[in-house]
């Protein structure tokens, strides 16, 4: 289980994640909605330890404290990552990105049957695993991006914005997979502008504005509340 | 309507992978054409060879009349044709501001000096960044980058604007927002083909669609049209068509 309590993020003079709790059982998915410069993926990097949580935070993973790890020290103790824009390694292939993922030592001796599960989710990268990373399309290196996060075995799965870039089809797919993810224990905690879909498939979910958690509630409940659906789901249809 | 731009037998391969395959397709003056298709179905790479990043192994582009096909991208930028980048290209060191001056300075309008450091900004407004002029690119949000990606393209003063994926992840409302200002491009005479996911964009601003898969058409005709068409349906939307 995630437990963050008191996290803050500030650029300069400009405070972008303003104490911050929440948390994300095994088993759970929660997703953050919240405008673009909200604070969303901040908060994911803090989390992740690529930026500091600020003072008397507190980020803690089965109760093992996280604050002050770096951040492959965090992916070791089973957080890992999918940042905003992909962040691969555009001049090595598919199998190498994969296999880098897998570098934790937690993750070495499971690496093929991690590969295995990570294919299973995306056939499109079995098809394409001497290909150079680069040359594939943007959703494509999407895959590449979520499946080297799942290669390193991680118990708790960060995701930003995961379905940009993906088709209707894809990203229909993408929801169904995290809810496999789910099934194998690992917790999800997901930034989302697709909250339609997102918070159908999610179990909880959080609302940020300038910087502050400014509700929570079940998935169902935020997906039928009036001003959750103002804000984020769009127009009636 | 006379063809703004018209393809033919436009194909390129990289290595082992057809990613287009003999596409021909025509974009009148004045229209908004989303160009749709799964992942990897070769849409970039439909921009990439419209725009000079890549050259094409046969085919022709014919843009205002001019056979543009394996010309470098300068040049054709100078012809009127202007691009969005799905990863955004920003000059990293330089402002906001100056981001978008370099495309009015070495562009078809090759404006210099105070004239257009005024056009500049008013480009960052129309875009909304006009807080952000002196910023640099590495310190705006994503969605803000975008916006940067789409005033420099304007910069070049373009007749044909290529958007790829330029309003994904914006929430509702952003995509308001971003759609009114396509909108507005298009209603002061610029002809725009976009690359597009987001399903409320295409039906609300497109007056054609074009359906690409394993880099062939497979569809093109009415939004309403192509999104009930089987094939589209199995190949790209699934059973949803909510995304």
């Amino acid at each position: 289980m995630l437990e963050v309590k008191g996290l803050s993020v500030q650029y300069g003079k400009h405070r972008a994640v303003d104490d911050a709790a929440l948390s994300v059982a095994t088993s759970e998915i929660v997703v953050i909605l919240g405008a673009n410069g909200a604070g969303k993926s901040s908060l994911l990097k803090a989390v992740a330890g690529l930026q500091p949580p600020g003072t008397g935070a507190r980020v803690a993973l089965d109760d093992r404290e996280l604050v002050g790890l770096q951040p492959h020290q965090i992916v070791e103790a089973g957080l890992a990552l999918v940042p905003e824009g992909r962040g691969i390694f555009g001049e090595l292939t598919v199998r190498e990105n994969l296999l880098l993922g897998a570098f934790a030592r937690r993750a070495r001796a499971d690496e093929a049957n991690n590969r295995h599960r990570v294919l299973a989710l995306f056939p499109r990268l079995a098809e394409r695993l001497d290909q150079t990373a680069r040359t594939m399309s943007g959703g494509e290196q999407q895959m590449v991006a979520i499946g080297r996060a799942l290669m390193s075995a991680p118990k708790m799965l960060l995701l930003d914005e995961p379905s940009l870039g993906l088709s209707p089809l894809l990203s229909s797919e993408l929801f169904r997979a995290l809810g496999r993810i789910r099934q194998d224990g690992i917790g999800v905690l997901l930034v989302e502008q697709n909250a339609r879909k997102s918070l159908a498939i999610a179990d909880r979910g959080y609302l940020i504005e300038n910087g502050r958690i400014v509700g929570a509630g079940r998935a169902a409940e935020l997906a039928s509340d009036p001003a959750v659906q103002r804000a984020y789901l769009g127009g009636a249809r | 309507m006379s063809a703004l731009l018209e393809v033919t037998n436009l194909s390129r391969r990289f290595g082992g992978l057809l990613a287009v395959d003999a596409l021909g397709f025509s974009v009148a003056a004045g229209e908004i054409v989303g160009l749709l298709g799964p992942n990897g179905s070769g849409k970039t790479t439909v921009l990439n060879l419209l725009s000079g990043v890549l050259r094409p192994d046969s085919g022709t582009v014919a843009f205002r009349g001019h056979a543009i096909a394996g010309k470098p991208a300068h040049r054709i930028a100078r012809l009127g044709m202007a691009r969005t980048f799905q990863l955004v290209r920003p000059l990293a060191s330089l402002s906001c501001r100056d981001n978008v001056l370099t495309g009015l300075a070495f562009g078809r309008r090759n404006a210099w000096g105070t004239a257009a450091r005024t056009d500049a900004d008013a480009l960052l407004d129309r875009v909304g960044l006009g807080r952000a002029r002196e910023a640099l690119p590495g310190e705006l949000t994503y969605i803000d980058q975008k916006r940067l990606e789409l005033a420099r393209a304007l910069a070049l003063d373009p007749e044909l604007l290529l958007l790829d994926e330029w309003l994904a992840g914006l929430n509702p409302t952003e995509l308001e927002e971003g759609i009114g200002l396509i909108r507005g491009l298009s209603g002061q005479g610029i002809t725009i083909l976009l690359v597009e996911h987001v399903m409320d964009a295409i039906r609300s601003l497109c007056h054609r669609c074009l359906v690409m898969n394993t880099g062939r058409l497979i569809a093109s005709g009415l939004p309403t049209e192509v999104l009930a068409d089987a094939e589209v349906i199995r190949a790209y939307l699934g059973d949803e068509t909510d995304a």
